[in-house]
This record gives C-alpha cells, structure tokens and sequence, in this order.
C-alpha cells in the first residue's frame, strides 16, 4: 500500500517523534511513504491570520507538486497541515478568481481533486483489521484519553469527521490496540495553539484545564495527533507543576507512538525518549503487564 | 365568432413594462377580434363591468383577458363572463405578468411579447367549444389522520355536524403529544385534564369510528370520492373482546426490558402494555419485540390470565377499506434528536451537549414527563441519573431551530414558550432552586403570552441569560455550562444539576411518505405544503385532502386547535351540497380509432382509463376499446401524448388548439 506524504515543518523539527514513530509503524504495517518532492511550508496559523491569499497560495502549491508528482492521495500528520491542505484544497475549487491569481503566483496550473487524509484517516485507509494483526503487546491497563484538539475536526464541513463535538475515530483505534479510552470532556477543547509563543499564561491556563479533566477521568496517557497540541500539552507541564504543586503529570503520546508500543517497536525508535514528561515509564507499565 | 380583448395593467405590475394601450390596439386588427380595451386594474368590480358592458353591447362570444397568471384571476374572469351570458370555456387568459412583465425590464420587447402572447390566446378561444362542468355525487364521510389534539378536534366538529368520520391513529392510543405534558401555558392548566374528556368523547361518539394502532396504506380516488386502505396493525389483542382490566398488563413478567415511548424512555414497560392509564381505547398491545412467546414460543402468561380469552398470538395485519368524500391530515410532529445522528438523517446531533451520553441533559418532552403527575416521578422534579432533586437546572432554548448548520433553519415558535413553563413549573416545586435560562430572542407572540414570559422572570426569578451555549463538560455529578453572555459581553459558567434543551419540532419521519400516499406536496424539511400561504392555509393542491396541526409547521396547542376546526369546517363546506362541480377538461376517446393497445391505462397515474367493449346489434363483440372515467380523469393530458394512433383528445387543449397557437407565435 502506498500513500503521499507531507510531513510539514513540525515533524521535521518540533515533533521529530512523531515522523519517526510514523514510519516506524507504517514499516509494521507494510505501508511505503512518498515524500512530496521539494514540499514548503503550509503557511500555518501566521499567513492565516496575516494574508489570505498566501493562506491558500502556500498549501495550493504543496497540491500542485503533489499532482504533478502523480499522487493520487496525501498524509499530512500534523493536523494544521491537513486543515490548510483542505482548506486550500475547497478555495482552489470552488473560488476561480482567487485560483487564477494564485496560479500566477505559484507560474503553475492548478488541477484536479486530492484525496487529503489525517492521521486517523490513513489508519482507517489501512484498515483496523488489518492494525489489530499487528498488536504484540495489547494496551492492557492503559487509560487512554484522546485529544483531538481544534484542526483535526473542525470545521466540520471540511473535515467531515465522524462527529466535531463527539467524535470516536481515535477510540475506536485505541480500543483495536487493546487499550481503553476514557470518557472526558476536553476531547475538543482548544490548547491554546499558537498562542503558546506570545501569550505562554493563556496556553498554560487552556493546557492546565485539558491536562486535570484527563487525569480526573482516570487517564494514564494522553493521545494526539498534532505536533502543536504535543507541544502545548507536554512542554508546559514542568510550568504547571511549579505553581500547583499537586499537580500529578502525565505522559503525552502521539497516536503513532502508543501504536508502536502495541506493535512491540522499541521506545527510542519512536521517540519516546524525546518528549518533556517521561514517557519511557508508560512503555514500562506496559512490560509489567505483559508478564 | 366574436372575440373581445381586454388588457391589465395590474397597477404598474404589468403597465410599467409593457406598453398596454399598444397591445390593446395591435389586438383589435387580429381575426376575430371585434372589441379591445385597456384599463388599470381588470379585476376590480369597474374592470369586470368593462368586460360585461363589451359582451353585451357588442355581442361578443369568446373573451380573452391580458392579465396575471390564470392561477390567481382565471375563475374571476370566466365568472364575469358567464354573468354575461358568454360560456366559461370561452374565455382564455394570457399571462402578461408572470410571463412577460415581471421577467423583463425593457418596454419595446414586452410589449412586443405581449402582443405575440394575446394573439396566442386569440388563435386558442377561435378553436374553443362552449364546455359544461361535469357533476359528481360526493361520499359526505371523512377520514381524519392523526389522533392528537388536531385530529381530535377536527373529528369532533365534522361528527358533531351530523357527518360521519373514520378517526386513524397510528399508536395503541390517541391523545397524541398533548397526553404527554404536563402543564400548558400561558394558563398552566393540566394538559390531561382539558385532554381526556376530548378523548372519550371522540371513544364515545356514534358518528366517529376510531382506528387506531391503524396507518393509512393507500388511497385511490378524488374529491369527494376517495377509497381509502387502512392498515388495521396486529395488537395481538382482540379489541372486540378485551374489557381493559388491565391483568394481562400486570402479570407480564416482562418489566425492564423495554423503554416506554410515552415516558419518553424515562421509565420501562411491560411487553403487553397501554402507552398511558387514560388510553383510548384501553386495549393493551404486546410488543412483538421483547414479548417472550414472540422471541422463543414460551411464557403465554398473558393468555393464561386474560378471563376473557381475548389474546390472540395468530394475529394478523387486516386491510379495510374506506369511502370518504373528505381528508384531513394531521399527523403532528416529533422533537429533534440532538444526540447521535438517527440512521439516514441528514442532520448532525449536538456532541456537544452531550445529549444521550449525560442522563440529567434531557429535551422539552422528557422534562414534560418529569413534571407530569402521572409520570415517573409522580410530578416531582428529579434527575434521571439519581433520582436526585437538582437544586439549579439550565434550559438552553434553539437547540436544533434557528440554527442551519446543525439543524433547521426555521423558529421552531413553541419553545421560548414552554421553556418559560418549564423554568416556572420547577420553581413551584423545587422553592430554593434556581433556573437558569439561555435564549437568543425571546418570541412570545400570542394572548398573554408575554405576560407570562415576564411572570417567569420576574414573579418566579427565573434567570434568563441571552447568549448561547458553547458546551456542557461533565464534573463529577455537576454539568458545568459554558456559555456566552452577550449582554454583558462575558463569559458564563453555571454548576448546574439538570439541564433541558429545547429541541426544535420537526416533521414525523414518515410524513413524506404519506405525502406521496395521499398525493400531496411536502416541504424539505418534510412539512406538508398548503395551496397557498395566506388565503388557502389549510386546503392542499389536492382537492378535498386538508391540513391540520404540526404537520404543517411548528405550533402550539391553540393555533393547533384553530387550524384543525378550520380544516373541518372545508370538509363541511364539501359536505354542504350533494354533487360537485368538476373541471369538464378531461380525456376523451375516439372510438372508431382507438385500437385497444391501452398504452393509455400504462401511463395514466388516476387510474382513470378502463375497458369499454363493443358490440354489434346483436350482442356480438367487435372491439374493445379504452374509455375515460370522467370522475377520475384529472386531464393530465399523459394518455393524450401517448396514444400512437392520435385517438385520445383533450378537450380544452386539443391538438388543433395547440397547433394553432404554435401557429401564431412563429406568425410573429
């Protein structure tokens, strides 16, 4: 099986992790990556709220090279990428006076419809079966609270996602690996995002409410899917705990990451050994577990 | 033939584009024509004497008006002119409104297209014959569909006229929604107490045969003269026998296993069950669902207790037939369900609230039951999940209304009502409670209707916050609602216990389908459609099938009430005269021609075309030929297209007629 790739900025730098931890299981899974060749930056949250032209030319040209490299479908891990990719994807489709300006911009011809998948698009692509094959060690004894965040489900006309307010897409693969997925209430809670660099207090505020509902439900891991709700949720913990102090912490994984604890891929070769709070300990439970 | 002209400006609606004096006496020089005017407004009553004046002075036999769309002033005209002494039939209408004037903006080219529209209808009326209508006998019965509050009432009134009704309900019960409340507004009189006598006046009546547990299958037929299928549902029960005792019911051991529809799932019945003690009629139904015999052949309990002997398992769907001469629809609403999207539906639930997944997060029904004396909790307000009395409640109105991209777009116009109601209700009950109320309008349009929103807010402290809900996030056995102040521009957050959304009113899932059934329009939001929004509200495009209630659109208990004797009173209009006039524009066959393919009877949707033999003088047969029922034929013109031997005409719209005003146009 064969997909197009686009890694974006953050899983070449920030969330290293979850490219390696991503191509780790996909190797499991017998699924072969092709890199959009000469890919650039999707624009992200700064030329959406500074120009909306570029907010579309930038990800519309990642598309073009996509095409012109006879892909017919493309990954974009990281859930900004995906919901600019697709955001794109619907103006260059349904606005022609913007579509004809950004193809001079870009000097190349824009065509044709591009099948765009999220992380968890690409798992249902491959087939749950076809994961649970795959499953050494089942997730036993592992509470599992999935954070979705913002730009994986919303808007909920782009990204047609099972339900934006509720959604069971990530449960559904949790529970295929053996493990549990708690009910919570922050599923879809915003972290703070970018705000993270100008106002730290707000994201930490938004970070600290998602974190305590998560350990109140009894979660012993926080999934995600975005390099920016990775980073919003595990970096800014230590600043948690230094004003609360009983602020217990918890490990946050990438999907992929808990994915290839359950294929039995060693924890450096994801990542693990990457993040803020010591996610190496999870790998650990999951060892006494399996004894 | 002596044709008349007559052109309208309709004020400026046709005069501001098209040059009428012009069209009048471009008019006057075509074949026939011996008289043409113009004048402002053809229909008023100076308009019409216009024309009268010009039959009688000039002895005209054929009429063509210049005006709107023969929807609107057709029937005026024909009228004036047969006032006149000139036959109906003679006289044709040219669209210069719709057709002409509302579509164009340049002078010379409507007028220009005026002139070619008149001199159309002028070919027409030339090759018109003098037409009778055709009289029918009418059945002077009724079919009501639907056993709530509307149909009720409009039973009642036709039955209390002296005219027979058959009363089909689809439940084991009438009474419909409004059995299910508990108090109405803006009177906060008991829902049942004004209800149940109704019901057991519509039990009790000798002109009223009730069906219920019975659904409409099909219907053939037209004004007047409808034969009606009725699909009598197996109860498994034989009315007919059981007395209503009620022991089957008890001695079910089946208890749990099945969500009472009438409690809104809040409580648990038995397989043999009435929805409600006040039911009627009060024969038990079993669930062929959960009821042990029906899973594994065992139990029986039921049979064995029942004194009367009138459980019977073999029981079987029966098919009645009706004849009516009149239908009233009215099969009510059902709320929008905001948990998980229903298989197939279109709509999106709102995850956010968390409905479904949160027991205290109920809608507008379920909360009805809760304040209900005869519901679960005997009238006391307690949440579902422990029987708890919550001491802060949250309503949050539009849930599913007003909003398109999760829901509808329309008002569904009874919730800022009955939330007021729900908010006061607990107050009554639960003194040092608090409600909490998030509105975006308040629409309290109706008799003391406003005055009884304000006594919420300001006799019972209800807090209204206007502004909506973003989410309800779960906290231990708190729902925290997040929300929007607009008012003071901040932000809310309210520990409530209990929580009840105000989902809109939407239409019966299968209301489409009995649309198609009956032949009637229905809208996207599967509203069924009346004739026309102001002056015909109740009446449907079909001849003597009406609408009454929430089928229609949303609307509360009166406004229900009022439509519904508004629906009878057009059935009695029917019942008022003994034969009744049909459009004399139907098929008709030629017999020498026809060759019996019956082509005609394959395509024709009335059912309308039947075998005609015939014979010779001494009884031998020489063909068989197609013959039109002049009662059924609705002159679609389908048989007309048809027939490859040319032998079915239209009369009215021959293929003469037709060629002649192709004719005219490519004259121009």
């Amino acid at each position: 099986m064969n997909f197009g790739y686009y890694p974006g900025c953050s899983l070449s730098g920030t969330g290293r992790e979850f490219d390696k931890s991503l191509k780790e299981v996909l190797k499991v899974l017998d699924v072969k990556l092709d890199e959009v060749k000469d890919w650039s930056c999707c624009g992200a949250s700064s030329a959406h709220v500074t120009s909306h032209f570029l907010s579309v030319a930038l990800p519309a040209r990642n598309l073009i090279l996509a095409k012109e490299q006879n892909l017919e479908n493309v990954v974009a891990p990281c859930a900004a990428c995906y919901n600019r990719l697709l955001g794109a994807q619907e103006e260059m489709n349904s606005n022609p006076i913007l579509k004809e300006k950004v193809e001079s911009a870009i000097e190349k011809k824009y065509t044709n419809h591009l099948n765009i998948l999220n992380l968890v698009d690409l798992f249902n692509n491959i087939g749950l079966d076809k994961v649970k094959e795959k499953v050494k060690h089942p997730l036993k004894n592992i509470n599992a609270a999935c954070y979705y965040g913002c730009l994986l489900v919303r808007p909920s006309s782009l990204t047609k996602f099972d339900d934006a307010e509720q959604p069971e897409e990530m449960e559904k693969i949790i529970t295929t690996l053996g493990g549990k997925a708690v009910e919570w209430n922050y599923k879809v809670e915003c972290c703070g995002a970018a705000h993270s660099i100008a106002h730290t207090e707000i994201v930490k505020n938004l970070s600290k409410k998602i974190l305590d509902d998560a350990i109140k439900n009894n979660a012993d891991v926080i999934v995600v899917a975005c390099p920016m709700c990775h980073s919003n949720l595990d970096m800014r913990q230590k600043n948690i705990v230094k004003e609360n102090k009983d602020f217990k912490e918890i490990p946050v994984l990438y999907l992929t990451e808990l994915m290839g604890l359950a294929f039995g891929i060693d924890e450096k070769k994801l990542g693990l050994d990457l993040h803020f709070i010591d996610a190496m300990k999870l790998s650990k439970k999951l060892e006494e577990a399996a004894v | 033939m002596k044709i008349g002209v007559f052109i309208c400006y309709c004020g400026e609606n046709i005069g501001r584009t098209v040059d009428c004096a012009a069209v009048a006496k471009a008019a006057a020089k075509f074949p026939g024509v011996v008289h043409s005017e113009d004048y402002k407004y053809m229909c008023s009553d100076p308009g019409q004497n216009l024309i009268k004046q010009a039959i009688r002075e000039k002895g005209l036999d054929a009429v063509v008006v210049g005006s709107c769309s023969p929807h609107m002033h057709e029937k005026t005209f024909r009228k004036a002119c047969q006032s006149a002494g000139v036959n109906p039939y003679l006289v044709e209408i040219a669209n210069l409104r719709e057709h002409c004037s509302w579509i164009h903006d340049d002078i010379p080219s409507g007028t220009r297209k005026s002139i070619d529209l008149i001199r159309i209808a002028v070919e027409k009326v030339r090759r018109n014959a003098p037409l009778v209508p055709i009289q029918v006998p009418v059945t002077k019965r009724a079919l009501v569909i639907g056993g709530g509050i509307s149909g009720i009432q409009a039973a009642l009134d036709i039955a209390n006229s002296g005219f027979e009704v058959v009363l089909v309900e689809k439940e084991p019960s009438i009474g419909g929604h409004m059995s299910q409340l508990s108090e109405t507004f803006p009177t906060l009189d008991c829902s049942q107490c004004i209800l149940t006598p109704r019901m057991v006046e519509v039990y009790q009546h000798p002109k009223i045969k009730l069906m219920s547990y019975s659904e409409v299958q099909s219907l053939e037929g037209f004004i007047g003269n409808f034969k009606v299928t009725i699909r009598k549902k197996a109860r498994y029960v034989k009315d007919e026998v059981c007395t209503g005792c009620g022991l089957c019911v008890q001695k079910c051991p089946i208890k749990k296993l099945a969500y009472s529809e009438f409690e809104e799932g809040l409580a648990t019945r038995p397989a043999v069950y009435v929805p409600f003690p006040q039911a009627v009629p009060n024969i038990p139904v079993i669930d062929k669902n959960v009821c042990t015999y029906f899973k594994s052949g065992k139990c029986q309990m039921c049979k064995k207790v029942c004194g009367r002997e009138a459980i019977d398992f073999e029981q079987q769907d029966q098919l009645i037939q009706e004849e009516v001469g009149a239908i009233i629809v009215a099969t009510g609403y059902k709320l929008y369900s905001i948990g998980k999207q229903e298989e197939g539906s279109p709509y999106k639930g709102y995850g956010e609230y968390g409905y479904g997944q949160y027991k205290d997060v109920i809608n507008g029904l379920q909360f009805e039951r809760i304040a209900s004396a005869s519901g679960p909790t005997s009238g006391e307000i307690l949440r579902p999940s422990d029987n708890k009395e919550p001491k802060k409640i949250v309503f949050i109105q539009c849930v599913g209304s007003r909003d398109e991209s999760k829901g509808f777009s329309y008002c569904s116009k009874i919730c800022c009502m009955y939330t007021a109601k729900h908010a006061m209700l607990y107050k009554h009950k639960v003194h040092d409670g608090e409600a909490y109320v998030f509105y975006m309008d308040i629409r309290a349009g109706g008799k003391m209707y406003e005055e009884f929103v304000r006594r919420a807010i300001e006799e019972d402290g209800v807090k209204y916050i206007r502004g909506r809900v973003s989410r309800i996030f779960k906290d231990g056995d708190k729902y925290k609602v997040k929300g929007e102040d607009t008012i003071s521009g901040m932000p809310v957050e309210i520990d409530a216990d209990m929580v009840v959304l105000a989902t809109a009113m939407i239409a019966q899932q299968e209301a489409p389908k009995l649309a198609q059934t009956l032949g009637i329009p229905y809208d996207k939001h599967g509203f069924l459609v009346e004739v026309h929004p102001k002056l015909r509200p109740v009446e449907t495009s079909t001849g003597g099938i009406f609408l009454a209630g929430a089928c229609h659109s949303p609307r509360d208990i009166p406004e229900s009430v009022s439509m519904a004797s508004a629906a009878a009173a057009k059935a009695l209009v029917l019942f008022g005269s003994d034969m009744l006039e049909r459009e004399p524009i139907i098929a008709k066959v030629n017999d020498s021609t026809c060759a019996g393919c019956f082509y005609c009877q394959k395509v024709c949707a009335y059912s309308a075309i039947e075998r005609k033999e015939i014979r010779d003088r001494k009884g031998n047969l020489i063909k068989t030929v197609a013959y039109v029922n002049s009662g059924l034929c609705q002159g679609c013109g389908t048989c007309n297209a048809t027939c490859p031997s040319k032998s079915v005409e239209l009369i009215g719209f021959t293929d003469e007629q037709i060629f002649a005003e192709i004719k005219a146009f490519s004259m121009n």
